[in-house]
Parts: C-alpha cells; structure tokens; sequence
C-alpha cells in the first residue's frame, strides 16, 4: 500500500493518543528530502499494546519519536486527550514528558556510561519528583526490584558493569520511574539474545499489567511483535499498510506486503518448507523519491496501473481488519 | 602500566614536583647566582659534586636553572591547558549539542583564530603592553589554544549528542542546560584529558620555541627555552648548558606523548567494552 | 550411504579444535572442544547466543583470529590436509580458492574506498591471473548470478552507494569467484531486513547446490538453521550441546539448551500473548567457566551430578543425533529430574513449567 484514510481509527472514548496525516519530513541536502512519514494516522487506546511493524526505513522509529515531538512532525496532529501535542511550546511539552516514556534499541547506548545506576534511574525524579533522597531512594529501590535488578548490588554500579538484558531492565526502570500512561518501546529487544528477548518480553508483559500500561511496541521481528501486541499496524516507505488484531492479521493477511513479510520469516520448523518461490528480488525505494500511487507498487506481484494512478485508501476488510490496497489478498466484505 | 610508561609518569611527578617546591629542595641553589662574581665558582664548569650537572657561561647552576626552568614551562602549558579544557572545552561541547547558527557562528570565529598567526599576536601583545612576564605570556598562550579544545570537543559531543542516552534525557524532560551539563561534558572529558596531555607537549616545545627567538619571559628568569638560548653563544666552548635543559625539554615531551597515549588507549578499551 | 561413499565426499573434518584468548583479566577459553564433519555439497548450522563461540570457531578452521595473544589447538582436516598446521603463505593460497567467507556486516567487510568492481575481480585477477578484460567478464557475470540487475553499473559503484541487501550480494560474488569448495557464512543475515534476509539466504542456497559447495552457516536464529541446513551443531559456552541432522533436531530437541532456546523464541504460529518460556540467568564466564555441564547454573532439569562432570557428546539411540546431557530432554532421567526440580521450587524450573496456572498469561511477577 501504502495509503492513507482514516476508517481504522476507533471513536473518540477510551483513545489515548490519536495521530492524523503525520507527516515527517527531513532535509537530505541539496534542497531534497526524505519523507521518513507520509501522512500516516492511527490510534492507541488506553491500555492496549499497538505493535508498528516493518522494515527498516519504513518510518517506524520516526513515528515512535514524533509522539514524544523528538523532533516535532512536519505536519499532522497528535492527540494525547484532549491536548494537541503538536501546538505545545517547548517548556509546555517539556512538562507533559513524564505522561509518554521511550525506551531504546541499543540498552548501553541509551544510558551515561559515567553515571551509576541509581543516578540513572532517579534522574528522571530530579526533574520531576519528590525532592527528598530518601523518598527517591525508596522510589528508585521499588522500580529497579519490580524490573528485577536487585537495588543493593546495582545502585552504584555503571551501566558497562551490567549485560545488554540488565541495561535494558534499567532502561525500563528509568522510564517507568514517572509512572507514565504510554511507554513507547523502540526495538527494546533486537539487540538482544533470544534468551534475553524472552525475558524482557515478559517483563514487559508484567508491567503492563501491574502498572496499567498503555504500549506502542516498534519492532522489525514480526514474531515479537504479535506476541506482544494487541492490534498490529504495518508500515512501509512511510505509509500504513494494513491495521488488525495480531493473530488476525497474521492468519488472514490481506496486503502483499505483509504476505511478504509474513512468507519471509524463518520458522523454526524444518517442515515449513521455505518458500523459494516467493519471488522477490526487489528493493525498498528511496525516501526521497518514493513511487507515485501505492508506495509498494514497485514490488507488488498484485500491481496494476490503477495502483500506479491512485494511491489506496484505508478499508475494512474484515471487522477490526483495515488494509490499504486496490487489491488486497482477501475478499472485501460487501463487494 | 608498562614499567615504560611507570617510568614516564615518573619523570612528569618529578618535574612538576620540583617546580612547585623548588624552593624547600634542600642543596639547591639560587638559579641566579653568579658564583664567579664571588669567586665561589667558575663559568662552564663540568659536572662536580657542588654543581651537579655543572655550571652555564654566568656560571649559575644548571640543575637549578632546571628545575626553576620548569616553572615557566609548566605554568604556561597548564594555562594553555586550563583555558582550552575550560574554555574551549564548554564552548565545543555546547555547539556539538546545540547546532544551527550558535555552531555555525562560533566555529567561524574560531576558525579565524586558527588562521590567526600567533607568533603576530603574541608580538603585538608584547608590545602593547611593553611587558613580557610569565602572566603576558600564559594568558596569551593559553587563549590561542582554546580552539584546538573547541574542535575537539565539538566532535566528541556530535557524536555522544546522538546517543541514545541524549534523547532519553530529553525524553524525560531535563532541560538542555542540565542535558549539557550532567550528559554531555562529562563524556566529553575523557577525550579532551588525552587531547590535553599531548597539547601540553607541544605548548612547552612551543615555549622553548618562544625562548629562544626572545619572547618568553625576561631574562634572567630562567625557562629551558631561554637557557638553550644562552648557551647558544658558547657551543663551541661548552655544550653541555645546552643539552641538559634540551634533554629536560625531550624527556618532558616525550613522557606527556606516553602517558597521554596510555589514557588514550584504556579510555578506547573502555569505551569499546561499553 | 555406503562408507565409501562417505569417505570419499568428506570434506572437512575438525577434531578437538580449542581456541583460547589471552587477556589481562585472564584466558577465554572461546572454543572448548569441538569435533565434526562436514561432506561436499551439505550445509551444516552452527547454532547458538552471542559469546558462545560459533563466529570465533568459523575464524579458528579459517585461521583468521590474527593477534598473537590467540592459540588454536586441534586439527581441521581440509581434503587430506590439517589447515591448522599449514604455514600461513599455504592459507593466502587456499584463500578465496578452497576456503570462503561472508561476514555478518557486508558494510565493514567491503573496502569503502575502492569500486565494487575491483574488490570483485582482485581474487580472480591474484589467484587465477586472469586478465583485466577477462576478469571484467567474469564479474559481469557473477553479479547476474547473485542476481543483481544492470551489472555493468553496479561495479563502477562504491559500496555506500548500494543497499545492505546489495552489498551483501556483492560479498557472496565476491566469496564465490574463484568457486571456493567450503563457504563460511558468518551470521550473512543478521544485518538486513527479513525480506532481504529470504533473498540472500535463497540465493545462497541456490549458489551451493549449482557449484557442489559445501557451507557453514553460523547464526543466532533457529528459524534460519531450520530451513536452510542438513546438519545443525548447538553450541553452548564453547562447546558442541547438541549435534544432528536438522530434521531430527527439530523434531526432538534432546538437550536441555536446545530446547530451552527454541522454547524462549517467540513464533507467529502462536497465539498473541503466549507466555515465552524465558531461560533465566546469563552464560558462564569463559575465563573460569562451571565445572561439570556449563548450561547447569541455568538448566531446568539439573542434577547434582551435572555440577560435577562434563557429560560426554554421545548418542542414544539415533548414532548420527549425539548430545551431551546426564538428564536429557524426554527421557525418563529427565523427567524425573524436571519433576524433582519444579517440586523443589528451582527458579529456572518453576519458570519454564507450563503446567503450572500462573505461567500462561501475562500477570505474575518474572
């Protein structure tokens, strides 16, 4: 797809964060840019995981930061409530930062190596907190336990003194210090070892549930990423491409681009024969220059001159099942 | 620590040891007295047991004219390396950060420095203020090396700007003034320690440089510069006032080079363990 | 197969390979023990985490751990010759010819300063003295091979200027040019995206069979070694947990690590929220590694004698499907061992039970 529409997004009740024809643009030099986000919009309900899933330069980390307005979007609104994130000044975003949290790809990189683990995790308290030590310290001691960091051993250690799973617990800690409502999550677990990725998964799957949660989940491992979610998004070259539940998009995918995605996994199953047919020798387009219509056009098999004419629109397909192609995979409801 | 490196780091104590309580050493003598004036002691003499590495054509002390010499090179290059740690240091790790015009204008401004020929400005300062003592010289010194921190400073906060612990601080809401602050100088700092103990090198090559074309400090004051400067007359006669504040000059430098590479390689090690 | 037949298409046999680092803190002992074969034409898969030796044993048979502080003991048997004990100017030679290598990062592993073109056609042009026009040709015609559309401006290119997914075909080309007899592809994937990931991975396996050639594929992911692979060694603290056909791997994982490692990866075929079954704690510390089985401190079916002695990689029933476990997956001393465990209330145990209520869903503290 690609496309844009807005006929996934849910009514207004019990939606967190509402994004509408996000646009994120950066300058690439000799008066070019690249579209990271074209126009994208979409919706997270209190408490709900939103997995973004895709490739890298889809635009999904781009998307994760310009809910927090690191940067701020080109164009587009983002919705938290009732409050338009994208007309705040800086010091009035500044002040709402502790309601969304982020999390990092890299554990060790998103922490001061020259700072101990109990002045990391109770940074984000000396911004906002109570200003007492002891109350930090108890505050502190409670989130590095709840993350499974034993406080005692870790506060005065620095991050290298810790491995790639342990700096990503603390991570965690960090941002969860402020009770916040949305933690956004960005590949919080492609640097890490399977082992390890199993067990920051289910931290994950706990805290949401002990500290009522809501998460934006980005991830390029379709695998993780159904795990965890509870409504699923698939992005490409900067567009949506397909919005439902995890386990019914990935029984009944209906863009050719999450078939794709979904055929390219490696099972671990020997008797899942890999699929050699799956033909696809092709190459994601620049960002600077992407294709007109359907952004995915170029390497869709489905690919006719309407997709080159006209870029689809977001549909239901199924209930709850929204994709954004001329031609999708699956019979269209009422059609 | 190799033993080479114990035995730089050794030498670097001695002298700034010396320097600092050169005074309260006991048996060393008054840089500045003539000994032939009293008939005490002649000039150019060898190595003896009074004077220990001899005696320079004013017949002083050469080993305290060393050690006093010392002063003068050390407090010229730690001014030179305080104001660029301090100076430059902060206004390079403040434009890495910050970007857009503020960079654009500072980096302009010290790029003009850098083009700057220093030994015109230290002339004209010179005369300007018809003094050349050790404050003149340190001062002037040390505001021509703030640009080299700047530069170096500047590339490491680009790069530690883009971490990720950078915009996980602004993700919390700390100011950029605290960002600056408590993020990105003290990652900067490791960087600019190594770039010092080698620029401190060639700040007292610098000196000795100075010395000898006449304008560091004013004779009699002893520098190893102007000691090499002096003894220039009389190489014929006697070498030796020459090559041992010339061994001082190489050994100093050489050890600075050595110890600053030994911190340059364990902060790499460091670094790369992170 | 007759033995024979087998003898004659064996290619490469390592024995009791060991590779130790010096450093200040100590001697890693990175590999510790490793013994397999390896025929013309088969794909083995080592498999294992980060730290558990499978890159530095592809760089030991390769002799690429260049840095004096690293000894390689053992034997790597390559058609009737021990590579391990070759003079080095033996191993330039062997190079590119027999021996090949993709590695994990096909950004670093390209010189950014010279075109594609001359890094394809250097080993042809030093190793077979072909000529330029000729070498040329011949580049042309692996870049059609690896599938890379307009060749002819693709080798004026520099490697920034291609994708990741380019570049790493660019590599392969560049290992296949002088038809190497043994390919080392070292995590070729890890890098690129799961689209990418398919095509290379297809492309090396269409390479291998055209051109007989036999491979090593070392990866982090059971998915990759599942489809692409005859054999599949599972390595663990530098050592071999776990050896067999693929397809009987698979089928029934007999070693606690392997199935552990399996167990904890997350699978579309699943159901959204299902419960991984995490391994808990981290890999031993290879300057002093456990005595007795390195996966015991972590193994949810351990046994005081595991603590003691290494247990031997042997068979049971399947001579081609070896393990080295005293309480393997599936059999009654296992069994036994895991109820015991999970009675006792071993964390690592408790953790993986899913027997247990409180082990599905997603409350619960980990």
């Amino acid at each position: 797809m690609a496309g844009t529409g807005k006929a996934h997004l849910r009514p207004e009740g019990d939606v967190l964060i509402r994004v509408e024809d996000l646009v994120v643009e950066f300058p690439a030099g000799r008066g070019r840019t690249v579209k990271a986000v074209s126009g994208i919009s979409f919706d997270i309900v209190k408490g709900e995981t939103l997995g973004l899933v895709g490739e890298s330069g889809c635009g999904k980390s781009t998307t994760g930061r310009a809910l927090i307005q690191l940067p701020s979007p080109t164009s587009g609104s983002v919705r938290h409530g009732f409050v338009e994130l994208t007309e705040l000044s800086d010091e009035a975003m500044r002040r709402r930062r502790t309601d969304i949290q982020m999390i990092f790809q890299d554990p060790i990189s998103s922490l001061n190596p020259r700072r101990t683990v109990g002045e990391i995790v109770a940074e984000p308290l000396r911004v906002w907190g109570p200003k007492g030590a002891a109350e930090q310290k108890a505050l502190v001691d409670r989130i590095l336990d709840a993350v499974g960091i034993d406080p005692d051993l870790a506060r005065d250690k620095r991050p290298h003194e810790f491995s790639g799973g342990q700096c990503q617990r603390i991570s965690i800690a960090r941002s969860l210090v402020v009770d916040p409502e949305l933690l956004i999550c960005d590949e919080p677990v492609s640097a890490l070892d399977v082992s390890v990725q199993a067990q920051i998964l289910n931290l994950l799957e706990d805290l949401k549930a002990e500290y009522g949660l809501t998460l934006v989940f980005i991830a390029h491992d379709l695998a993780v990423v159904k795990n965890v979610s509870d409504r699923v998004a698939v992005m490409y070259l900067g567009k949506l491409c397909e919005v439902a539940g995890p386990d019914e998009l990935y029984a009944n995918a209906a863009h050719p681009y999450t078939a794709l995605l979904l055929g390219s996994i490696p099972e671990p199953d020997p008797s899942a024969a890999v699929d050699e047919d799956l033909v696809d020798d092709g190459e994601l387009p620049s960002p600077i220059n992407p294709p007109s219509g359907c952004r995915f056009r170029t390497r869709c098999p489905q690919a006719s001159e309407l997709c080159a004419d006209e870029e689809p629109q977001m549909r239901e397909v199924l209930p709850g099942h929204h994709v954004a192609c001329h031609h999708p995979l699956v019979a269209v409801a009422g059609q | 620590m190799p033993l080479f490196t114990r035995l730089c780091l050794g030498w670097l104590v001695a002298i700034v040891f010396g320097a600092i309580f050169a005074d309260l050493i006991p048996g060393l003598q008054d840089p500045n007295y003539q000994g032939f004036l009293f008939g005490t002691s002649a000039t150019n003499e060898p190595p003896s047991l009074t004077h220990l590495l001899g005696t320079d054509n004013n017949s002083r002390d050469i080993l305290a004219r060393i050690v006093y010499g010392a002063r003068v090179s050390l407090v010229v290059s730690m001014t030179a390396v305080i104001m660029g740690t301090v100076c430059g240091g902060f206004l390079g790790a403040l434009v890495g950060f910050v970007r857009g015009k503020t960079d654009a204008m500072i980096m302009a401004s010290v790029d003009v420095i850098l083009a700057f020929p220093g030994l015109v400005l230290l002339l004209t300062v010179v005369t300007l203020l018809g003094r050349r003592d050790l404050l003149v010289i340190a001062t002037v010194v040390g505001f021509l090396s703030i640009p080299p921190y700047t530069r170096v400073a500047r590339a490491t906060a680009l790069a530690v700007s883009r971490r990720e612990f950078v915009m996980a601080a602004r993700a919390i809401g700390t100011r950029k003034r605290t960002i600056l602050i408590r993020e990105i100088l003290p990652n900067c700092l490791p960087t600019l320690m190594a770039f010092a103990l080698v620029n401190a090198a060639v700040i007292i090559l610098l000196e000795g440089a100075l010395a000898f074309l006449g304008l560091s400090v004013q004779p009699p004051t002893a520098s190893w510069g102007n000691m090499i400067n002096a003894a220039r007359v009389d190489l014929r006669i006697n070498v030796w006032p020459a090559v041992w504040p010339s061994l001082a000059l190489v050994f100093t430098v050489y050890s600075l080079n050595v110890v600053g590479d030994h911190i340059r390689r364990s902060k790499a090690v460091r670094s790369a363990a992170l | 197969m007759s033995d024979a037949v087998e003898t004659d298409r064996r290619l490469l046999t390592v024995t009791d390979l060991r590779t130790t680092f010096s450093i200040a803190a100590g001697d890693v002992q990175a590999v510790r023990g490793v013994s397999f074969a390896l025929d013309r034409g088969r794909t083995l898969g080592i498999v294992g985490e980060s730290g558990c030796g499978k890159t530095v044993l592809a760089r030991s048979i390769m002799r690429l751990n260049l840095g004096s502080n690293v000894t390689t003991t053992g034997t790597a048997e390559f058609a009737g010759r021990d590579l391990l004990s070759l003079p080095m100017a033996d191993m330039h030679e062997m190079w590119g010819m027999e021996l090949a290598m993709v590695f994990q990062d096909p950004m670093t592993s390209l010189n950014p300063l010279v075109r594609v073109g001359r890094q394809v056609t250097e080993h042809l042009r030093q190793h077979l003295g072909v000529g330029r026009a000729e070498a040329a040709r011949t580049a042309v015609d692996l870049l059609n091979e690896v599938r890379i559309p307009e060749p002819e401006a693709r080798l004026k290119a520099y490697p920034h200027e291609l994708s990741g997914g380019m570049r790493q075909r660019i590599c392969i080309a560049i290992a296949l040019a002088c038809e190497p007899a043994l390919l080392f592809a070292d995590e070729p994937t890890t890098a690129l995206d799961v689209t990418v990931q398919h095509q290379i991975l297809n492309l090396l396996g269409r390479e291998q069979r055209e051109r007989d050639m036999a491979m090593v594929l070392v990866t982090h992911d059971l998915g990759v070694v599942a489809g692409r692979t005859d054999d599949t060694l599972v390595m663990y603290a530098g050592m071999v947990v776990e050896q067999a056909p693929t397809g009987s791997l698979f089928e029934e994982m007999r070693h606690p690590y392997s199935e552990a490692l399996l167990r904890s990866l997350p699978r579309t075929s699943q159901v959204s929220h299902t419960r991984l079954a995490a391994i808990t704690g981290r890999p031993p510390d290879l300057i002093d590694p456990p005595s007795g089985c390195a996966f015991s401190p972590r193994c949810p079916y351990v046994q005081p004698r595991c603590r003691e002695e290494v247990p031997p990689l042997s068979a049971v029933d399947d001579p081609d499907h070896r393990f080295a476990c005293w309480t393997p997956v599936g059999s009654p001393e296992g069994m036994a061992a895991f109820a015991r465990n999970v009675a006792e209330g071993l964390p690592q145990a408790v953790a993986v039970d899913l027997t247990a209520p409180s082990s599905t869903g997603s409350g619960g503290a980990s």
